[in-house]
C-alpha cells in the first residue's frame, strides 16, 4: 500500500506473491510499461512488475487480470 | 482519483479456501473465471448489492464461488444452479440471486434446468461461462467445443458427425417469450471485457427492478484445458470462437417494461388464499374428531393396476385425516396403468411422518399372487396381511403373521361390482386393525365418495368385509 503522501503521476502496482504470471496484463497495456520478472515468487511464477514509468492510469490491466488482488491502479 | 482494486464485495483473505496463498484465487493462469468474478464483485459493490446477493455456484471450476465473494452462498449440485436459484428468488424476492455456471454445468447436464428457468422468467440473473469445454475435469469435450477442438475425448478433433454441434445457448434461450435480457459477450480483448462490464450491470439491474429473467453468455479462454499460454487463448477465442458464437444481444425487452413486471405476486397464490383452499380439502373429509389409536399404521397396499389398490389407500389416509392423524400416501405403479402391478405405502401416525415410504408393513393387503409373493417376507412379525382369497392362491405363513383370508372379489361381486372389492379390503382392515370404530369409516366414507349414487354400495362393501372379520376371524 502506498503512504498517504500526495499522488502525482498515475501508476499501477503488481502484489508479485498473487501474480500468476499469465502476462495478459502486458497484452492490454497500451503503453507496454508491464514487465515479466526473472525471478520467481513463491508459487514459482514469474510475476508482472510495473516498469516504474509513463502508466495513463486507464485501468486495462486491471481488467486483463484475473486474479482478484494481483493489480492495483492509482489515477490521480 | 480513481483508484481500480479489488472489490470489497470480495473477502478480504479467501479462508474457506485450504492451503497457502489465501489472498489468491484457485484458478489457473490466465483463467478467464478471475475476470469475471471481479467484474461481478465490483458491480455488486458499486451498485450496493453485495449485502442482498446471493451468489449460486455451479459444478466446475468455479465450484467455490464461496471462497469469494462476501454474500450469500450455495453451491449447487451439478447443473441445478437456476433451480437453486428460482427456490431463493422465489422465498427471499428481495434478494439479488445469481446463478454463476460454466458450459458443461449449464449447456449439458443442466440443459433442462437452465431452459425452464429462463421460460418461467425467473427474476433472477444467469452469468454463463462458456469457455468450450470441460475444465475442472481436465478438458473433455462440452456440448460447446468448436468444430475440430481437440479435447482429450476429441482428440481428433470434434467433427460433426460424430459429436454434434456447439450448441449455442444465448440463440436458443432467446426464442422463449419469457426471458427480459439475453447477451452474448466475451473477455478476449479489453474492447470485450468493456462490453462484459456493462452487460453484468445490465443484467443485475434488470433483476433489481423486478424485471425478469436476464442472461448474459461470457466466452471465457481455458488456457489450461486449450493447451495454450494466456494471450495466445485470448487471441483464439477473439478469432475463432466468435465465429461460432457470434456476440451481441440476443433480446432486450428491459426498456418495454415497468419496475416489478416480473415480480411474483399473483393474487391466486397468496398463502392466506392456498391455506383457505387447503382448509376446503381438509373439510370433504367431514368434522374431524380426535381418534386414539392404539398404534401406528405403516400398511402397504399392492395388486394389479384398476382394482382400487391406490383408492384403498387413499380411503384409509382421508380416514386417518378425519381422526386428527399424520397422514401420507405414496403411490408406485408402473407404466400400464391397468394390468401392472401398482402398490401404494400409508402411514397413519400419531406423531409427524419421516418419510412416505413404508419398507416394513404392519399391515400388507395382496390382491394378487405376485403382490404376496414380493412383499409377505417384508411384513413384521405379528403383522396383519389381508389377502384377497378370489384372485390369489398361496397362503401366508400364518404362524408369523396375523392373516386375514378373504374372498373380496367375490363379496364384491355379491354386493354388485368387483369394483368395491377394495372398500369390502378396507371393511376387513378396519375390523383387524381395531384402530377406527365402523361408524367413523362409515361416515368417512359417505363424505369422501364423490359420486352419492355409489354411496350406498360401498356401505354395503365396507360392512360385508367389516362383518366377515368379526364373524369368521
Amino acid at each position: 500500500m502506498s503512504d498517504q503522501t500526495a499522488v502525482e503521476a498515475p501508476f499501477m502496482e503488481v502484489n508479485g506473491e498473487l501474480c500468476k504470471g499469465c502476462q495478459l496484463c502486458l497484452a492490454v497495456c497500451p503503453k507496454s510499461v508491464i514487465a515479466i520478472s526473472e525471478k520467481l515468487n513463491s508459487a514459482s511464477y514469474h510475476p508482472a512488475f510495473y516498469t516504474g514509468s509513463d502508466c495513463t492510469g486507464c485501468g486495462l490491466c486491471f481488467y486483463a487480470c484475473p486474479e482478484p488482488g494481483a493489480i492495483r491502479v492509482v489515477k490521480p | 482519483m480513481k483508484v481500480f482494486e479489488k472489490s470489497k464485495a470480495f473477502y478480504e483473505v479467501f479462508e474457506r479456501k485450504t492451503g497457502p496463498a489465501q489472498e489468491a484465487s484457485h484458478y489457473c493462469p490466465g483463467c478467464g473465471h478471475g475476470n469475471v468474478h471481479k467484474m461481478i464483485a465490483e458491480a455488486m459493490e458499486e451498485m450496493g448489492l453485495t449485502e442482498k446477493t446471493v451468489f449460486v455456484s455451479p459444478v466446475g471450476c468455479s465450484v467455490f464461488g464461496y471462497y469469494y465473494f462476501d454474500c450469500g452462498n450455495f453451491q449447487a449440485a451439478h447443473g441445478r444452479a437456476p433451480a437453486v436459484a428460482t427456490g431463493v428468488k422465489r422465498a427471499n424476492p428481495e434478494s439479488i440471486v445469481i446463478s454463476y455456471q460454466g458450459d458443461g454445468d449449464l449447456a449439458a447436464i443442466g440443459t433442462a434446468e437452465t431452459i425452464h428457468a429462463a421460460n418461467r422468467g425467473e427474476n433472477i440473473t444467469v452469468f454463463f461461462i462458456n469457455n468450450a469445454i470441460y475444465g475442472m475435469t481436465g478438458g473433455q469435450m462440452a456440448p460447446t467445443t468448436m468444430i475440430g477442438q481437440r479435447s482429450t475425448t476429441t482428440p481428433l478433433g470434434r467433427h460433426t458427425l460424430e459429436h454434434g454441434n456447439p450448441v449455442r445457448m444465448a440463440e436458443m434461450l432467446a426464442t422463449l417469450p419469457a426471458p427480459t435480457y439475453i447477451e452474448r459477450v466475451a473477455v478476449g480483448n479489453s474492447k470485450q471485457i468493456m462490453k462484459t462490464r456493462k452487460a453484468i450491470r445490465k443484467a443485475l439491474k434488470i433483476q433489481s427492478e423486478g424485471k425478469g429473467y436476464s442472461f448474459v453468455e461470457i466466452l471465457s479462454a481455458c488456457p489450461t484445458g486449450w493447451k495454450m499460454d494466456a494471450p495466445s487463448a485470448r487471441d483464439w477465442l477473439v478469432e475463432e470462437m466468435t465465429k461460432i458464437f457470434p456476440l451481441g444481444v440476443y433480446k432486450d425487452e428491459s426498456d418495454n417494461m415497468d419496475d416489478g413486471a416480473w415480480d411474483r405476486i399473483s393474487e391466486e397464490y397468496q398463502p392466506e388464499k392456498v391455506n383457505v383452499y387447503l382448509d376446503q380439502l381438509k373439510s370433504q373429509v367431514g368434522d374431524s374428531v380426535d381418534v386414539e389409536m392404539p398404534y401406528d399404521l405403516q400398511c402397504k397396499f399392492a395388486g394389479f393396476g384398476g382394482q382400487g389398490i391406490l383408492t384403498l389407500g387413499l380411503f384409509l389416509s382421508q380416514i386417518g385425516m378425519r381422526g386428527q392423524k399424520e397422514v401420507s400416501w405414496f403411490p408406485a405403479y408402473g407404466p400400464e396403468m391397468r394390468g401392472g402391478t401398482a402398490n401404494c405405502s400409508v402411514n397413519i401416525s400419531r406423531k409427524r411422518i419421516g418419510t412416505p415410504l413404508v419398507d416394513h408393513p404392519n399391515v400388507l393387503v395382496v390382491m394378487n399372487q405376485p403382490s404376496l409373493d414380493a412383499f409377505e417376507s417384508d411384513v413384521v412379525d405379528g403383522g396383519t396381511i389381508i389377502v384377497d382369497t378370489t384372485v390369489v392362491e398361496g397362503t401366508p405363513d400364518r404362524d408369523r403373521l396375523n392373516a386375514v383370508m378373504i374372498p373380496a372379489s367375490q363379496i364384491a361381486d355379491e354386493v354388485g361390482t368387483p369394483k368395491v372389492a377394495n372398500v369390502v379390503i378396507l371393511g376387513a382392515l378396519v375390523a383387524a386393525t381395531d384402530c377406527f370404530e365402523k361408524e367413523f369409516v362409515l361416515e368417512t366414507l359417505r363424505n369422501v365418495i364423490k359420486k352419492k349414487s355409489l354411496v350406498d354400495m360401498n356401505m354395503d362393501a365396507f360392512c360385508r368385509g367389516y362383518d366377515f372379520v368379526k364373524n369368521e376371524g
